[in-house]
This record gives structure tokens, C-alpha cells and sequence, in this order.
């Protein structure tokens, strides 16, 4: 399948797109450089919006179905929105024989936190890392990119309770 | 930075930044690696920051991981080598006074003997940093990482130098084929024979790459060297590249590491400000440059042929080997793809010569090799040990034994390649051959201790479970096969299991370890087969007795609450997230009513046993039916 379009002459049409732009111009026509785009949307956006994903399709001549093969298969990928939060719970080796799987099931049952999901509200998505390396310190969870080293179920009751708080308080002060 | 455009100007430019070194005569460190972070270790850094700025007698340095992760944030005061472990940020200005008198220490933070109870003050006494040799990780510790001056001034670069002044190419390689330098990141492929058939390799351009996809659960190593010295890794490219006669270099390195990347990309725009990367290095022909990629979360991309796929901006599946990439891999040009501890051992060699190599290590496995000791040990962190140290040495001498006390049960190489080893092979040489003897292999150095609380069962069911999230999918064997093993671990674990599981479990692992198209298939099986070999009598507990010796899985444990033990303080009903704990009438105890767990609502997390001060709840397996079931 050729890729629509031609690379070089895209000119971005929209927000989303100008956005992405700046992302990912300096790779434009370089199809080898279609996962480092990726991840670099999915940084800012902490997912993968269709938009931004057609577009990287045409100014990187890329096939969307490549596009789409890729976003699936690698692992950090969501073509979902997530949560405002990212809890990362890592299941390294390290962490998983100290217990960090039996940790999912208080953010699932207490707080409505499924695995590998997102909280209804969309405060929170819960997700399993591959070992971040800071296994003397496991069972380790990581949340927006902080490390919280050695969690026990009640330490993961009182971090998730200290978000939602905080979000509860600036939804109020955005009201009034 | 002024270009460097001869290694003369070099030479000169690496005598200053020594003498600007020793110009301080104390220097402190704080450890920055991921676990150490974890611990806080960026706040205190930040106090002796403030505490240190515009200082003539300290220099202060942000080191990467110096190995002793279990008791991080770590801080040494050198040249006396004072060594403190878990330091807070209110510790720092203590630190400072006591540096100002001579032989004075700050008792609190030093690391007391466990055994003796003898307070250890210095970094050579402590029995972890002792039984160790270091090579790869020499410089962790002593070397700011985003400064370049540093490096040098321990003599970095210099192996380069060395190379392009009086070596030829092809000497270079045949002092790699001498050292035997066996690929670090788990096969052990001697990386002087890999290089020589790329150079022989027909072809305009030679790709030189990195392997920095360390995604082995439990594993850290390659974290440490990259954040912790990442210009001995570009050294070592760079020596490669010039032996081969490499045009294009990159890394391939992990996004969960942020850390690392931002170290390493700082590192590379460093090195190509001096000119030791770029076109005409220190003013020879030879021209080369690092090109950064991230890993995007996929295990099999540490797989070469796969790394190099994804390198490429496409799905990272595996292909099969009958060409070798050292001819056809990266464009289908000749590559060579070292992994990171592989390359950072180029240097040493390099300056020392082979012959020193080959003195280190055993016979088949010259050298040193990282291990990340983690799991159930006291001592957990971050060793280099001579190949050839035995099991038992890293998991008791500087491993320190295991946690509270307990009993060994197995000892995991290999990560999810390789297999569990039980207290009957704790005596085995630690190298390439006699790993695999044993039915499990170097892999890239995660080592992980299981103490008898650890079920074997369940931790090779965590492994094929990580593989078939892991697996491409592309070749049959890898992507049903494991399917079906995990099928059967879950059956075993849930009670369900029948004997002719284990004899099933068998032989379809045999299968696919023949089957399989790469080294992640071939090598899956390899924690269930161990484990079986090394454990049967586990695997039979489950199944028969319905019974799990670790009490992991879940189906075949219950949590109970000892009424003699119970104070009824009612912590454990606060913490129960599934609401199964409620308490007795009229049974009271010292601060409330007494406990109990209602078998049917809970579903065995844990959290009453974590919370409990008074040790009142315990396991029993086989689980003990809610009453009124039948």
C-alpha cells in the first residue's frame, strides 16, 4: 500500500496539526523515524489522537495501516485518551515477587481504578510497567513520571485519596 | 568547548581537566540512580547543591547508580572513601561540618554490619562493595555523568587516543578475538569475532550499534552505565567503529528510562563539541556519529534483528538468522550490535590489553559481568563480580543472605530467558557455560532471590504471561505455544491442575524451544522447564494436595485472623477494600472487638497482613472453605 499524499509538500491545516508539526516536521519524508513521531505525540497529548496520527501518516509517507500496526504493537502506545493521573505500577520481576500485583486490587476495588484502564471520572489510568530499574526499592510506583518507592496498600489508599482531593478542590475553584 | 583537532591538543585538554580535578581536596558524591531516586535522593542532592556552590575545597557531584540500592540515598566523602547510606536532606549539613575536621564522621549514617553490629565507615570495609571488581562500573560514583572534564580526567578517552595514534584497525580486532569479550547482553557471542566478520562483509556502509533496550523485568544494569558513564559506552562505539571501519552509529535505548536518555543525549552533544564525535576526529580521517532512537515498550526488540526493525520506524518482529546482521542487518548492510555493558568494556581493554582481560574471569568467560541483585536478599543493588564467582558468594557474602532471615528457595538468571536455580547448585561458577549447563543462562544480569515465600509455580507463570503480552506473534510456536503452557500454569495455580499437566508442560516447552523462530521463543520455556526440573515437587503439591508451599496463589490460600493474637484495634477492617472483615460480639480484646475474615467477600490481597502490628493474621494453604460451602 503506497502512502497518500506527498510528504513534503503536507501544509498543516489545523490546530491539532500545527501542533504536530512542530513535533515532528524535522522527520518529514523519513518513514524510519515513525516511532520517534509517535512517541513524541503521545507525549504531548498522553495519547494518540486520530488526527495526529493521520497527519504524521502523510508527512512522514507512511501508510496508516503501518501507523496503526505500530500504535498496537508497541506497548506504550494508547490510542485511547488516558487519565488526567498516570499511575504506572511496575511488574518487574523485582516488584511482582514483593507483591506489587496484589496493590491493583485497592485501586480497583477502593477507588474505581481498573488495571490497565481509566477511572470513570478520567481522573486516573492505571497501567503495568516493565521494570523501571529501581528494584531494591519495589514495589515501586510511579505516578506522572515521580517515583514512589516501597508502596503498601495503605500508601497507595493515601496517594490516589491526596489526587483526587486536589482535583476535587480545583474543579470547585474552577466553578466558583 | 574549542573543537579538538589533534591528539596532541587532546592529550593537553585531558592534563588540564585532571589537574582541575585534583584541584579539590574533597569530593561528594550522591547517588542519582533510579533507586536511590526513588528514595528521595534528588532533594538531598539539591541541599548539598546549595551548601557546595562557589565551594574551592568541594566538589560536588550528582553520580549515577553506585550499587548499594537497598539502603539509598547513598553519599560518599572522598578521597577517605566515608561512606554514607540513607541520607535525608536535613543529614547534609552534618555531612558538611563533619568534612571539615579531619577523621571526623557522622556515626548515625554509617552503615552498621548486620551480623556484628560493628559500624562500617568506609566503602572498602563493607562486605557489598569488598567482594566486588569492578571495571564497567570503576567510574560510577566518581565522575559527574553530564560532564565530560570528568571522564577525562580519570583517564576517559584515552583508550581512543591510544586506538587511532598506534593501532591499526585490524590489530584492534585481533586484541578483541584475544580478550574474548563475550557479548554481555546474554547470548555471549565473542564480540571480536562478530566484528571481524562485519569488517570482512562486503558493503559501503558498516552500521555500528548500540543495544540499550534493557527490557528485562527485575534487570538494571545497562540503566547504570548509561546514566552513570555514558562516555565510556561512546568510547567503545567509537573504538569499534574505527576497527571495523563503522559509517553509522546508533543507540537504541529504553523510553521507560528517561533519566538515561536525557543523560546520554547530553553526553553525545558533549562529545561532539570536543570532536570526538563528528566528522575528522581529533584531526584523523575518521569520521562517525550516534544517532539516538527510542524503544517504545516492546521486550522483543532487545532481540537483534528485531532492534534493528524497529530502529527502522517499523513493527519490531524478529527474522530468521541464516544471513547474519554482521552481513546483511541494519538496510540489510553489515552491522555490529553490542549491548551496553559490551561496549563499555571496549575501553579497558583496549588500554590495558587483552592480556589483562583474560586475567580477570574464568577460561570460557574472561572479564567481569554487572548483575542487578534484587528479590528477597538483603543487599540488593547493583554488583560486578569476575565471572566465575559462585551463586553462593553473591547471594549470601554480598548479597548478605536473605530477608528476615528466611530460607533460600531459588535464584533466578537469565530473567525471563533463563531459569530458576535451587540451593542444591548454589555453588556453581557464575558464567556463560556453566549457566546454561544447569539449564538456565547469563542473559543480560537480572538476578532475582526467592525465599521460601516465593512460588515457583507462579513466578514461571509470571514469566510466560510477560512473554505471550511480549511475544510478536509472528511465528506459531512462541505465539500459541506459550498460550497453552499458560494455560495449564493457571490451571495448576487455581487448583485445577491434573498430574499429567506437569508431563505436558513438558513437552510442549521442549516444542517450542526447538520451534521457535528467535532467541525470545527459543529461550521462553526455559523458566518452566527449570523450575520443573528443580521443583516438581511444588508443581505436585499444587496439583495433589491443592496446596502452594510459597502461599502465592491465591485459589489455594486463605487469610485468617489468630483470636489469641488479635488486640481488636480494627485496622485490618479499615484496610480491607472488600469489606470481609468485620468483628465478634462480645469477644473483646485490649483495644476493641476481636476480628474475623468472611471467606466468601475476601479476595486475598493482603492488605490486613500489611497492616496488622500484631502479626494476628495469618495464611493457611490449602485454603480453608468458607463455611457453609460444601
Amino acid at each position: 500500500m503506497e502512502a497518500t499524499g506527498h510528504p513534503e509538500m503536507t501544509e498543516p491545516a489545523s490546530e491539532i496539526e500545527r501542533e504536530v508539526e512542530d513535533l515532528i516536521g524535522k522527520w518529514a519524508g523519513n518513514p524510519s523515524k515513525t516511532i520517534m513521531a509517535m512517541l513524541a505525540v503521545q507525549e504531548k497529548y498522553n495519547w494518540l489522537p486520530q488526527e495526529a496520527l493521520e497527519y504524521i501518516s502523510i508527512r512522514l509517507g507512511v501508510p496508516k495501516g503501518q501507523i496503526y500496526h505500530i500504535a498496537t504493537f508497541y506497548k506504550v502506545f494508547s490510542l485511547v485518551q488516558r487519565g488526567k493521573h498516570i499511575l504506572q505500577l511496575c511488574t518487574g520481576t523485582g516488584c511482582y515477587i514483593l507483591g506489587s500485583a496484589l496493590l491493583a486490587k485497592t485501586l480497583d476495588k477502593r477507588h474505581g481504578i481498573p488495571w490497565n484502564g481509566t477511572s470513570d471520572d478520567g481522573l486516573f489510568t492505571l497501567e503495568s510497567v516493565n521494570c523501571i530499574g529501581a528494584c531494591s526499592m519495589g514495589p515501586v510506583l510511579v505516578v506522572d513520571g515521580e517515583y514512589h518507592a516501597n508502596v503498601t496498600h495503605d500508601r497507595v489508599d493515601a496517594l490516589v485519596k491526596r489526587l483526587r482531593k486536589r482535583a476535587n478542590k480545583e474543579e470547585n475553584n474552577g466553578e466558583a | 568547548m574549542e573543537k579538538l583537532r589533534s591528539i596532541e591538543q587532546f592529550k593537553l585538554f585531558q592534563d588540564k581537566c585532571r589537574r582541575e580535578f585534583e584541584e579539590y581536596p574533597l569530593v561528594i558524591s550522591v547517588c542519582q540512580g533510579a533507586s536511590c531516586r526513588a528514595a528521595g535522593s534528588e532533594e538531598v542532592a539539591n541541599v548539598f547543591e546549595k551548601l557546595t556552590t562557589g565551594s574551592s575545597d568541594i566538589r560536588f557531584i550528582k553520580s549515577g547508580c553506585q550499587g548499594f540500592c537497598e539502603y539509598g540515598p547513598l553519599s560518599v566523602v572522598r578521597p577517605a572513601n566515608i561512606f554514607y547510606h540513607m541520607v535525608k536532606p536535613g543529614d547534609v549539613t552534618d555531612i558538611m561540618r563533619s568534612t571539615k575536621e579531619e577523621d571526623e564522621v557522622v556515626d548515625r549514617l554509617l552503615y552498621t554490619h548486620p551480623g556484628t553490629g560493628e559500624k562500617l565507615g568506609r566503602e572498602h570495609e563493607i562486605e557489598f562493595y569488598s567482594k566486588q571488581h569492578r571495571i564497567v562500573l570503576a567510574l560510577n560514583g566518581y565522575v559527574d555523568p553530564l560532564r565530560i572534564d570528568d571522564y577525562l580526567a580519570h583517564g576517559g578517552y584515552s583508550a581512543l587516543a591510544k586506538a587511532l595514534q598506534v593501532m591499526e584497525p585490524g590489530h584492534i580486532i585481533e586484541e578483541m578475538i584475544e580478550a574474548n569479550l563475550r557479548g554481555r547482553g546474554g547470548a555471549g557471542y565473542p564480540a571480536g569475532w562478530k566484528w571481524k566478520s562485519c569488517k570482512e562483509a562486503p558493503g559501503d556502509r558498516r552500521h555500528i550499534i548500540c543495544n540499550a533496550d534493557e527490557g528485562d523485568p527485575g534487570a538494571f544494569m545497562d540503566q547504570a552505565v548509561l546514566e552513570g558513564n555514558p562516555h565510556s559506552v561512546i568510547e567503545g562505539m567509537l573504538i569499534g567503529a574505527y576497527a571495523i571501519g563503522g559509517t553509522n552509529g546508533y543507540i537504541y535505548i529504553r523510553h521507560e528510562y528517561p533519566q538515561a536518555v536525557k543523560t546520554f543525549s547530553a553526553a553525545l552533544d558533549k562529545a561532539r563539541e570536543l570532536g570526538l564525535l563528528g566528522d575528522n576526529i581529533l584531526g584523523t580521517d575518521f569520521s562517525f556519529d550516534i544517532d539516538m532512537t527510542f524503544g517504545a515498550g516492546s521486550f522483543v526488540c532487545g532481540e537483534s534483528s528485531a532492534l534493528m526493525r524497529s530502529l527502522d520506524g517499523q513493527v519490531g518482529e524478529p527474522r530468521d538468522k541464516f544471513t547474519h546482521a554482521t552481513e546483511k542487518g541494519f538496510h540489510d548492510e553489515p552491522t555490529t550490535l553490542n549491548n551496553v555493558e559490551t561496549w563499555a568494556n571496549v575501553p579497558h581493554i583496549i588500554n590495558k590489553g587483552a592480556k589483562w582481560f583474560r586475567g580477570i574471569g574464568t577460561e570460557g568467560s574472561p572479564g567481569t559481568k554487572v548483575f542487578s541483585l534484587v528479590g528477597k536478599v538483603n543487599n540488593t543493588g547493583l554488583i560486578e563480580v569476575p565471572m566465575g564467582t559462585s551463586l553462593r558468594e553473591i547471594v549470601y557474602d554480598i548479597g548478605g543472605g536473605i530477608k528476615k532471615d528466611g530460607k533460600f528457595k531459588a535464584v533466578q538468571t537469565g530473567g525471563p530467558s533463563g531459569g530458576m536455580l535451587p540451593e542444591s547448585k548454589l555453588n556453581l561458577p557464575v558464567d556463560f557455560d556453566a549457566l546454561t549447563d544447569a539449564g538456565s543462562m547469563m542473559g543480560s544480569g537480572g538476578m532475582i532471590v526467592m525465599d521460601e515465600h516465593t512460588c515457583v509455580v507462579d513466578v514461571a507463570k509470571y514469566f510466560i504471561d510477560f512473554l505471550i503480552d511480549e511475544s510478536c506473534g509472528k511465528c506459531l510456536p512462541c505465539r500459541e505455544g506459550l498460550r497453552q503452557m499458560s494455560k495449564i500454569l493457571h490451571r495448576i495455580c487455581d487448583g485445577q491442575g491434573k498430574l499429567k499437566d506437569i508431563n505436558d508442560l513438558e513437552e510442549l516447552a521442549e516444542t517450542v524451544a526447538a520451534t521457535a523462530l528467535c532467541g525470545l521463543g527459543k529461550s521462553a520455556p526455559n523458566p518452566v522447564l527449570s523450575s520443573i526440573k528443580y521443583f516438581r515437587d511444588e508443581y505436585t503439591a499444587h496439583i495433589v494436595e491443592h496446596k502452594c508451599p510459597g502461599g502465592v496463589c491465591q485459589s489455594l490460600i486463605s487469610y485468617h485472623i489468630v483470636p489469641d493474637l488479635c488486640n481488636g484495634c480494627g485496622e485490618c477492617e479499615e484496610a480491607c477494600a472488600s469489606l470481609a472483615i468485620h468483628s465478634v460480639r462480645r469477644q473483646k480484646r485490649k483495644e476493641g472487638l476481636l476480628r474475623e475474615i468472611d471467606q466468601t467477600l475476601c479476595d486475598k490481597c493482603g492488605a490486613c497482613v500489611q497492616i496488622c502490628k500484631e502479626n494476628a493474621v495469618e495464611k493457611r494453604s490449602p485454603a480453608v472453605a468458607p463455611a457453609g460451602a460444601a
